[in-house]
């Protein structure tokens, strides 16, 4: 089985401030790590290969410095790694990414399925993944949360919609994004560290991709305009309540429906 | 002893001190009052104060001087050896509601805090400015007092000491309602006695500490884990002295067997990444400089290759290395959840653990009891728990009692001591009767004297 997970570096966000002017992330000494959804790809595509043999290659786009999730993928245990890094490639939103990823991905080896984070923590759109499938014109799932096995011809897996759970039957060649629910990525093993040291990286530009989609690269080939970003506004406001639990909870609903929180919930009866 | 039972009038009395509903009588009283976290024995207060200033504290037991009252002093309860239990009734003071950071002090790298405050509160605090509070017991919803009057340890001891080495001074009120105060905002101190080394680790029976100066240090930038793999436990704490002499002094390296392992995993709802091994050992390394660490850790990791790990698995961002360090933290919450336990906190020579687990190794076969451990494999301090699991009550007992005599005797002859860091309380008392000698039982009972005559703090406690 050639299974391929997208894999992209992030800042680690935790304490990152967002400018309050520009609302630009304030990146100043701030390390990059894998997006953490990546790792639970990763780890699904490990499991894979561990139980059906095969390999596991990973695709980056990214700055030259994206090689060191790369190699922590290698240090994983994936087997091959690929980088598309090129200016030509900057300021691309999820189209333009997913159609760039989509190209590098056709240069491999034929694949059976390819896996990515259901998101990144730095865009939050869970658009690349479905984009490339769609862009490569094969069929894909999200949100899975458990890939149950596979056949020869295709993966089980279940997909939480949040409010629906499905099994599904998905076939090769697929796409599927997932979520925490496969299970707790393996740490970066210091043995494979020391034996993939210096395993090559492919990196790709965009002279190396089809020349026909030169046009659909980065900010040209984005139709997404940015016009502002800016933080969310949080509100400090708040109102204290007493009473019963339940007139608490009939006062909450009430609430949350005022406020069109919720939707679909029977009008409080009092 | 010949204490005075607590009557309405006391109650009054403390009623005026306190306010009315910060004293708790009769019914009121909850249970909880009546045991700390683990100890077997348990017993009720009379009645449960709980003051929120040091001149309320000072007039509580200037009065139950006087009228003969026994105190026992509580922080958050989550003590293991029955320190907060008291043996003889009368009065628990409670020092939750002197919750107060009162400084964080930056330029001198000093907090001043009163004995409510939680560590976990602390140390929050602490690092939101840069700082940091180094000793770090796995128990964060202890309060400060608590840890102070145990002389808590935990996982930073390796690199960094335990409590007492992060105490500069402390304001404590005397059995008579004195009020007095020991050390000071200084980091040297050769002035006399040090008063303040003698009420940390004093378990409330000298005086009741109502602040605390403490020394801190400015927080590295960079954390690295590592989780060692190994064959069993006694490979993973031979490799200890190895590791400890590449160099580079962890800030924490534990020692933990699968079995304690799954029980964490399956308290905490979520997998260990890697469960395939008996034993681990698991580290961590401070630094500033990415570079640095790096080579400190590679050096580390070929070090434990060397001497029978599986592997060295490198947890190097702030969310894995978190999630990690929570398993090791939930590890005593999830033997609980197995059921009735008992405790032992011994420590010993550093290069003495190997040689020590050996011997509980044998012993969970002779004795046929499930027996688990894991530890501070840097600093020698071990917790090792021993389980009833479905044996008969009074069987455990009898058992358990048995092995902990050759527990503390085996510590004994490797030159260890009864606690580590959990403190004597009531339960570990007879043990350490065996392992002292007299002269020194003899003046640790003196200077309890010195300071209350009366024996009215916190008696039935430690020696």
């Amino acid at each position: 089985m050639h299974i391929v997970v997208c894999i992209k570096q992030v800042p680690e966000t935790r304490n990152v401030e967002v400018c309050p002017e520009t609302g630009v992330l304030l990146r100043d000494g701030v390390d990059s790590i894998m997006n953490p959804f990546d790792l639970y790809a990763l780890e699904a595509a490990l499991r894979l290969k561990e139980q059906y043999g095969g390999t596991v290659s990973v695709i980056s786009m990214g700055p030259p410095q994206a090689q060191t999730v790369i190699r922590e993928a290698y240090q994983m245990g994936a087997d091959r790694g690929y980088l598309l890094s090129d200016r030509a490639f900057a300021g691309a939103d999820t189209l333009a990414t997913s159609y760039t990823l989509a190209q590098g991905i056709e240069k491999l080896d034929a694949y059976d399925v390819i896996l990515c984070g259901l998101q990144t923590t730095d865009g939050d759109t869970a658009q690349v993944g479905p984009g490339i499938a769609e862009v490569l014109g094969i069929p894909h799932e999200s949100n899975v949360s458990r890939v149950l096995g596979a056949t020869a011809d295709g993966l089980q897996v279940i997909s939480d919609l949040g409010t629906m759970v499905y099994t599904k039957s998905i076939k090769f060649p697929c796409l599927v994004t997932l979520t925490k629910g496969v299970g707790e990525p393996r740490l970066l093993s210091f043995k494979l560290k020391q034996s993939t040291r210096d395993w090559p990286i492919t990196t790709w530009s965009a002279a190396d991709l089809d020349s026909a989609a030169q046009d659909f690269f980065g900010l040209s080939g984005s139709p997404t305009q940015v016009e502002r970003i800016f933080p969310p506004t949080v509100s400090d406001s708040f109102e204290t309540w007493e009473g019963s639990g339940l007139e608490l909870s009939h006062k909450l609903v009430q609430k949350l429906q005022e406020l069109r929180l919720v939707e679909g919930v029977e009008r409080a009866q009092n | 002893m010949p204490y005075n039972k607590v009557t309405l009038e006391d109650v009054q009395k403390f009623r005026q001190i306190c306010d009315s509903q910060r004293v708790l009588w009769k019914e009121a009283i909850s249970p909880d009052y009546s045991h700390d976290e683990l100890s077997l024995e348990q017993n009720p207060p009379e009645v449960v104060v709980l003051p929120n200033s040091t001149q309320e504290v000072s007039q509580i037991l200037a009065y139950c001087s006087k009228r003969n009252i026994p105190v026992t002093p509580r922080g958050a309860g989550t003590g293991l050896c029955g320190g907060a239990v008291p043996l003889y009734g009368g009065v628990v003071l409670v020092t939750t509601e002197m919750n107060r950071i009162l400084e964080i002090d930056q330029e001198n790298l000093m907090a001043v805090v009163e004995p409510g405050v939680l560590l976990l509160e602390l140390q929050n605090t602490v690092e939101e400015l840069g700082l940091f509070y180094p000793p770090d017991p796995g128990e964060k919803t202890a309060t400060i007092g608590g840890n102070v009057s145990t002389n808590a340890g935990g996982m930073r001891a390796i690199k960094y000491g335990v409590t007492r080495d992060f105490v500069l001074g402390l304001e404590a009120v005397l059995p008579d309602g004195r009020i007095i105060e020991t050390g000071g905002k200084v980091y040297k101190n050769s002035s006399g006695y040090s008063l303040t080394d003698l009420l940390i680790g004093a378990e409330g029976t000298l005086a009741v500490i109502t602040k605390i100066i403490l020394r801190l240090l400015p927080k590295p930038s960079r954390q690295l884990s590592l989780v060692v793999p190994f064959d069993g436990l006694s490979p993973a704490v031979a490799a200890v002295p190895k590791i400890l002499s590449a160099g580079e002094i962890p800030s924490a390296l534990e020692f933990f067997q699968r079995e304690v392992l799954e029980a964490a995993e399956k308290y905490l709802g979520r997998s260990f990444p890697h469960g395939e091994a008996p034993a681990y050992l698991m580290l961590t390394f401070w630094g500033t400089d990415a570079v640095e660490l790096e080579k400190t850790y590679e050096r580390v990791a070929r070090v434990c290759l060397d001497n029978g790990a599986h592997d060295v698995l490198i947890a190097h961002t702030a969310d894995r290395q978190e999630a990690l360090w929570e398993n090791r933290g939930a590890f005593l919450e999830a033997l609980k959840g197995m059921g009735e336990l008992d405790e032992v906190d011994v420590v010993v020579p550093p290069n003495q653990v190997a040689a020590f687990i050996e011997f509980t190794e044998e012993l969970r076969v002779e004795y046929q009891l499930p027996i688990l451990s894991f530890g501070h494999a840097g600093d020698g301090n071990l917790h090792i728990y021993l389980l009833r699991d479905k044996m008969e009550r009074e069987a455990w007992l009898a058992l358990t009692q048995q092995a902990m005599k050759e527990i503390y005797a085996h510590a004994k002859e490797l030159q260890g001591l009864v606690s580590g860091e959990h403190g004597i309380g009531f339960a570990k008392k007879p043990y350490l009767e065996q392992a002292l000698s007299p002269a020194v039982l003899e003046l640790m009972r003196a200077i309890k004297l010195v300071f209350d005559p009366n024996q009215l703090m916190n008696p039935g406690k430690v020696c």
